[in-house]
């Protein structure tokens, strides 16, 4: 279950509201809770940790100690996971896939957010559900279609027709979350620009996208994280192994042919760590986005 | 009558221009959205209302058969045990996270020190990849390696084992995202009703029970909701670790569609699948939504 990109009407809730403040209930809990939580993190850090682990080790190694830590570290590993899992070429093909997405969601959704948030677009509450409908509608009900669609359109087997797709289904939600950043703008300033004699295109410029700014991050950051990490689309829409973004690149060398662990953790790790670096630098925009992505409206 | 409108005419129509202009830029503006979205999500999916009502493999020509995909999934034993392992999967999910998401967040407000840390922590396995997450589970529950080697089991290749192992696998990616909303959500709690509830002589459970739960009854709502909706349309992992098996112990309606549609070539006979799960979330929405108004609720 992903939950990156359900939308809800974000008009109540900006974004940022979400960031852990210091008042809280006041008094520190026992060493008791302490300890819970700690088993909580043990569960979301300790998998991880073994997988990090069984990615230093040899075959041999991992067969007679899976759970504990190397006892000789082999980076080899990440050389021969990259050359043989073919992650270069997939890293280079999920850049693109990433890049073209997340520009092209900031594009529609930025111009579709402005003409509903700023241009008195006329029935935007029709849009508004629209967007909340279509947006709802589960990918697998309309998957087998577009498979067939995308087929006579040549766009099949292409990035572009991938990105495409992920177009489609990002930008609502991105929308609705843009739209209640540029609702927060005050119109005093687009009145004055106006006197002063600036067109809609000027206005759009020189006021709201700069300060809509972190509005677009976040769902640069969303759409980011999804594009990369998405997988039910891009099994389906890319056969061709040059162009396999990452996902599906690690997920053939998964079940493909080898069976040596270690090499499958240093593939994974070379696909998530650009992910978690970008995660642990921005982790607040990137908790603020992700969570806003599943309730914002409320 | 017409004389005092003639006069007012003119003025009115100069507004009225500029208003129209502003109305057809704004719709530029929506133009491209609304053509991705048509293209993608809203002709496909009326298309797929037409297609399962046919026979249409997915190549040449679909013939029209009516209900008779429909009538064949009431009696399908594949289709009926894959909607039996999504009840089984809603179950788990409305009740294992939720419950894991409602305590560590509660948690993490009683706490001074590390809050940030344990946050960040918690969420780090929702950004994982599923194929990632795949296959750090893979690893570990593994006959040959890891825990399933601990305890002498395989539990993927179990036909009583691989769902609940599938269900753990996806919890674990999941759990943190819920910690992280309802973190949120209790920190708009106005403290003040704790500390009345503490005078009362609530104990911490107590709080928790009648003060945290119906403040944050709306995004309780929306993720049970959510949970719902999205455990009928679980794919990833069950495609990624066992493809429905061993002898569709862990098959799903998303894994039985994908296959019907591109291993046994029944484009039609998916698509009515499709059909029924969107059927699915829409019923589940209606009915929260009727509920909600029978009670009131503001959301």
């Amino acid at each position: 279950m992903t939950a990156t990109m359900i939308n809800r009407d974000p008009l109540a809730r900006p974004a940022g509201r979400l960031e852990p403040s210091r008042r809280g209930t006041g008094r520190d809990a026992g060493p008791f809770v302490y300890v819970l939580l700690c088993l909580l993190l043990l569960f979301a850090l300790g998998p991880f940790v073994i997988f990090v682990f069984s990615a230093l080790k040899s075959q041999s190694e991992l067969a007679t100690s899976p759970l504990s830590f190397p006892h000789e570290i082999h980076w080899s590993n990440f050389v021969s996971a990259w050359q043989q899992a073919n992650m270069g070429a997939g890293l280079v093909n999920s850049v693109i896939v990433v890049a073209g997405t997340v520009a092209g969601v900031c594009v529609i959704a930025g111009c579709a957010a402005y003409a509903m948030a700023r241009l008195n677009l006329p029935g935007a509450n029709t849009y508004i559900t629209y967007l909340l409908v279509t947006g709802s509608v589960p990918t697998q009900m309309f998957l087998v279609p577009l498979f067939y669609l995308w087929t006579r359109l040549n766009l099949y087997d292409s990035l572009f027709g991938l990105i495409v797709i992920y177009w489609g289904l990002f930008s609502p939600f991105a929308t609705l979350l843009l739209r209640s950043f540029m609702l927060a703008i005050p119109r005093e300033l687009d009145e004055a620009a106006r006197i002063d004699g600036a067109g809609e295109i000027r206005l759009l410029f020189r006021v709201i996208l700069p300060l809509s700014a972190p509005g677009f991050l976040t769902i640069a950051l969303v759409s980011a994280l999804s594009a990369y990490n998405e997988f039910l689309i891009a099994v389906t829409f890319i056969q061709n192994g040059a162009l396999l973004p990452v996902s599906t690149t690690f997920f053939g060398f998964q079940e493909g042919y080898t069976q040596n662990y270690p090499l499958i953790g240093a593939a994974g790790l070379i696909m998530a760590l650009p992910m978690l670096l970008l995660f642990l630098a921005l982790q607040r925009r990137f908790i603020d986005g992700v969570s806003s992505s599943g309730l914002a409206g409320i | 009558m017409s004389a005092t409108i003639a006069p007012a005419r003119a003025p009115s129509r100069r507004r009225h221009r500029p208003a129209r202009r502003r109305a057809l830029i704004a719709w530029a503006f929506m133009l491209p959205l609304i053509a991705i979205n048509a293209l993608v999500v809203l002709g496909p999916s009326v298309s797929a209302l037409y297609f399962s009502l046919t026979d249409w493999s997915g190549l040449g020509s679909a013939r029209w058969i009516g209900l008779d995909n429909y009538l064949e999934l009431a009696s399908d034993p594949e289709f009926l045990g894959a909607v039996w392992h999504n009840i089984l999967w809603t179950a788990f999910f409305l009740v294992v996270p939720m419950a894991m998401g409602l305590f560590g967040a509660f948690a993490l407000t009683r706490i001074r020190r590390f809050r940030l840390l344990f946050r960040v922590a918690y969420f780090v396995p929702y950004i994982m990849a599923t194929v990632v997450t795949a296959a750090v589970w893979k690893n570990l529950l593994s006959p040959q390696l890891g825990i399933g080697k601990v305890l002498g089991i395989n539990a993927l290749g179990s036909t009583s084992l691989a769902l609940p192992a599938v269900a753990i696998v996806n919890n674990w990616a999941w759990w943190g995202f819920l910690v992280v909303v309802f973190l949120a959500a209790m920190q708009d709690v106005n403290p003040n009703l704790y500390e009345a509830a503490a005078l009362d002589g609530a104990g911490a459970f107590g709080q928790f029970w009648h003060i945290t739960l119906p403040s944050i009854r709306p995004t309780f709502m929306f993720l049970g909701l959510m949970t719902i909706i999205w455990s009928f349309l679980s794919f990833d992992y069950v495609y990624i670790l066992t493809q429905g098996g061993p002898a569709g112990a862990t098959d799903v309606l998303s894994t039985l569609l994908y296959r019907d549609a591109f291993t046994s070539l029944r484009a039609g006979y998916a698509s009515a699948i499709g059909v029924v799960m969107a059927a699915i979330s829409g019923i589940v929405v209606l009915t929260y939504l009727v509920v909600r108004k029978r009670k009131g609720w503001a959301i």
